[in-house]
């Protein structure tokens, strides 16, 4: 097992270093001056310049990558081009919020899913079958951006019931554990939650249909196991999949919640490369991007350990 | 006589209502601002993000030597004393300007307003070699006074700004330039990202708390010099709320209580839902920059008059839901600078039919061209509707326009290329679409006209030569008498417009949404606007 964990870590490393050069190299393939994010739009040639220098843009792109990687693994991400700030900083403290929203959102999508899937799986053919798939699809096609809005327009404009954008009433944070802060948290949460909660509902109740079919199950139901019984097996053959597949999904709500912290002005990663991306702020872009891609290959880590701690065939592949 | 117990019991029942009356006679009053910015703009002393910024962290915490007046609705500002209290030139070398700096103004942290904290401001945004020196700033302020050759002390109140040619427009230039104090950038360990957390200026209001993308408080400056411009509100926070649709959630829902460049259409909505909207003339114009290099099918005035006849304003305006007004020139019709043009921009499908004719072109042979567009962003109102608009309206005379679609950021590029660049003369884009700001005589005309601001050297984008128009600029630069220099102005514009040298669409409102709770805002004609009328 041990071995098994050694080879993980180290096919991570290549894939982290190819990340760090796509994400470097990526945001100089688009379009845009990023010093048009700082200086008046009419600015002379000489004032580009002069920032040019001051930001080591004028440097080779090898050089520039060279420097910034360097830079990068001491935690140094450089400063964000249109604030100021230090990258590493604005980036944390993104990650915090956007871990947060994204905690909620998975966990109410996976337990959502997978009550769903289960029920739909066990129940095939029948009415709950057919309402579980309509709420799956929903969930995977429904524009989330539009939702957004109509849960805002419902409950926070016409309802009143949760504030329409924000992370907190005071900017203090959204790692408040009281109503005030809670609050803040649910639509946003809510949106992000029906991406995992359809995705998962399929695969459970796919893995629960075809578990059903399996033959240690009827045996295991002609050796008269109760009902619970047979649910434990069929939970613990089914779980290394939604395992993987919920693993996948939290990494996508860290970085694919662009709409949905934009709609709810939620001051996370998704809002934070928005921001980049309009302003070209290059360092904060490839900063915010480095750190989301290495959430991933660190998630993906993570499942692929978790996965033959909970299934040993797995390990022995 | 009443016994004492019913005495007691009289002054007893008056006393909740005497603590009520004292609670609110000291409850603070608090305006929420929902503003369009991912961030909250720089404020270590020159706003970054643009004109607009100049509200919200610029003229709010510091203050320019010559300011901008921008607490009148009803006319366009003028430049008024800030903190200087007289300017006037040289007569023997008009390069010379004296400035009187106002006595008994203190910065927010207490120390002096005097000549050395201007020749101190001055060399942080000029002199690269001065330990003050902020990069940052620089870009944001140094385009915004390229006059500026040098400068002096005097005394302790009066300094001397030498420019690098006689410019009578020079004092335009200054209320950009903002005054922040040495003693607290000392004070901060000399770090400027240390001063953005706890900035000092002489303006009327403080920064109390600063929460990046998040909000900025700001509190009144009840020590303020100008007394006629102490703030009517406590308090101002500003929320970042980038989109416009979060942004009129935000203000339905309660969480703010006004909010800038509501989208279009929503205002019915919020008009039924008792919100007010202010808008107002606004130095700002929306319109189609052609180039009239050689090569360009709008170099034949017959083209450029008949694409500002084809276009249907009015119905432009109805399409912003009544968020524009109808362009008629690069200036609007209350510009002092506006003139008496001959050429009547109005909707005259006839007229530019006959023109269009005239001038060689039917629908067998129509004219063919490639306009470079944003597809959104600040100043561009409803970007991508408007041009189809546009298009649809001179394929009816015979004009067909193809669009190279950009982001706003790449469309910078190509303007400061100018039209002759390989990027668009290359590409076969002759005309560019861009909102510009045209808030002061150089802004507004003089860049977009005079031959030596032809790209790269300037923003004459279309590469406009008339030596006509470079001789009145010329005259401009050296009449310091300001009825007069009007006079010139209007007639630089009254050429523009006659040489049609833009397709003039409309002009911006800046529109504001305030909820009922807002009792004053007065909205000046201008992207400065003065948070200090702001009443709640």
């Amino acid at each position: 097992m041990l071995i098994y964990i050694f080879k993980r870590v180290l096919y991570a490393i290549p894939i982290a270093l190819s990340v760090t050069v796509v994400s470097f190299i990526l945001v100089y393939l688009a379009p845009g001056d990023p010093l048009n994010a700082i200086a008046p739009a009419d600015a002379p040639a000489e004032v580009i310049q002069a920032l040019k220098s001051a930001y080591g843009l004028d440097r080779p792109v090898p050089v520039q990558y060279g420097m910034w990687l360097l830079r990068a693994v001491q935690g140094d991400l450089g400063t964000s081009i249109a604030s100021g700030r230090a990258v590493a900083g604005e980036v944390m403290s993104a990650v915090g919020n956007t871990l947060l929203l994204a905690g909620f959102a998975a966990f109410a999508g996976v337990l959502a899913g997978c009550i769903l899937g289960a029920l739909a799986g066990y129940h095939r053919g029948t009415w709950m079958d057919r309402a579980a798939t309509v709420v799956s699809v929903i969930g995977v096609s429904i524009p989330h951006y539009w939702l957004g809005l109509v849960l805002t327009i419902v409950f926070s404009i016409w309802l009143g019931w949760f504030p329409a954008m924000g992370a907190g009433p005071d900017g203090s944070g959204a790692w408040l554990w009281d109503l005030a802060h809670l609050r803040y948290l649910v639509l946003p949460a809510l949106t992000l939650s029906v991406i995992p909660m359809g995705i998962i509902t399929r695969t459970v109740r796919a893995l629960v249909a075809d578990m059903l079919e399996q033959e240690f199950v009827v045996a295991l139901r002609a050796k008269g196991l109760s009902g619970r019984a047979v649910f434990r097996h069929i939970a613990k053959n089914t779980a290394p999949t939604v395992l993987a597949v919920a693993g996948l999904q939290i990494g996508y709500l860290m970085g694919g919640s662009i709409l949905v912290e934009t709609v709810f002005a939620w001051p996370g990663t998704g809002y934070l490369l928005n921001t980049a991306i309009f302003q070209r702020d290059i360092p904060l872009l490839q900063g915010t991007l480095l750190v989301l891609c290495m959430f991933f290959v660190v998630l993906n880590l993570v499942v692929d350990i978790l996965q033959p701690l909970i299934d040993p065939r797995m390990g022995r592949g | 006589m009443k016994p004492i117990s019913k005495h007691l019991a009289k002054w007893l029942a008056v006393l909740p209502l005497a603590f009520s009356l004292n609670g609110s006679l000291h409850a603070e009053t608090v305006a929420r601002y929902g503003i369009s910015m991912a961030d909250i703009p720089l404020t270590t002393g020159q706003p970054d993000r643009g004109a607009g910024a100049y509200q919200f962290t610029g003229h709010t915490l510091y203050d320019p030597l010559i300011a901008w007046e921008a607490n009148i609705s009803d006319r366009p500002g003028k430049l008024v004393p800030g903190l200087a209290t007289n300017w006037k030139v040289d007569p023997k070398d008009n390069k010379k300007w004296l400035f009187t700096l106002r006595k008994g103004v203190k910065f927010h942290d207490g120390s002096e307003f005097n000549a050395d904290a201007v020749i101190w401001n001055l060399d942080k945004v000029l002199a690269d070699k001065s330990p003050q020196f902020d990069a940052k700033q620089s870009a944001q302020v140094r385009p915004r006074i390229p006059s500026i050759a040098s400068y002096r002390k005097v005394n302790d109140y009066a300094v001397e700004i030498t420019t690098k040619e006689v410019d009578a427009l020079f004092p335009y230039q200054l209320p950009w330039f903002l005054i922040s104090s040495p003693a607290q950038w000392e004070k901060m360990g000399k770090d400027w990202s240390q001063v953005a957390m706890h900035p000092s200026g002489t303006g009327p209001f403080k920064l109390d708390k600063l929460v990046p993308r998040e909000r900025a408080d700001l509190v009144k400056n009840n020590d303020y010099w100008d007394k006629k411009r102490l703030a009517k509100t406590d308090r101002i926070v500003l929320v970042p709320i980038p989109d416009a649709m979060t942004r009129v959630n935000a203000l339905l829902n309660g969480q703010v209580d006004l909010i800038e460049t509501p989208p279009p259409d929503v205002v019915p909505q919020l008009k039924s839902a008792g919100f007010k909207l202010v808008q107002n003339v606004t130095p700002h114009v929306w319109p189609y920059h052609f180039s009239t290099l050689p090569g360009s099918p709008w170099t034949d005035i017959r083209v450029r008059k008949a694409a500002n006849l084809a276009i249907d304003r009015d119905a432009v305006v109805k399409l912003m839901n009544g968020l524009a007004t109808p362009a008629v020139g690069q200036m609007d019709v209350t510009s002092p600078w506006f003139g008496k043009p001959a050429f009547k921009i109005r909707y005259d499908l006839a007229a530019a039919r006959a023109l269009m004719a005239q001038a060689g072109y039917t629908k067998e042979h129509p004219l063919v061209a490639k306009v470079i567009i944003a597809q959104g962003g600040t100043g561009q109102m409803l970007s991508l509707p408007m041009n189809e608009f546009i298009q649809q309206s001179l394929a009816e005379i015979n004009i067909q326009v193809s669009f190279e679609v950009v982001e706003l950021e790449n469309l910078y590029l190509h303007w400061r290329s100018g039209a002759a660049a390989d990027m668009n003369a290359g590409k076969g884009i002759t005309a560019i679409n861009l909102g510009y700001v045209t808030a002061d005589p150089f802004y507004g005309i003089t860049r977009f006209v005079d031959s030596r601001y032809v790209a790269p050297n300037g923003v004459n984008w279309g590469g406009y030569n008339n030596p006509k128009v470079d001789a009145l600029v010329d005259k401009i630069r050296t009449t310091f008498n300001t009825r007069t220099q009007d006079g010139l102005l209007s007639k630089v514009h009254e050429i523009m417009v006659d040489d049609a040298l833009m397709l003039w669409v409309v002009h911006d409102v800046n529109p504001h949404a305030l909820s009922p709770k807002v009792k004053e805002f007065v909205q000046a004609q201008h992207w400065f606007q003065d948070l200090t009328t702001l009443r709640m």
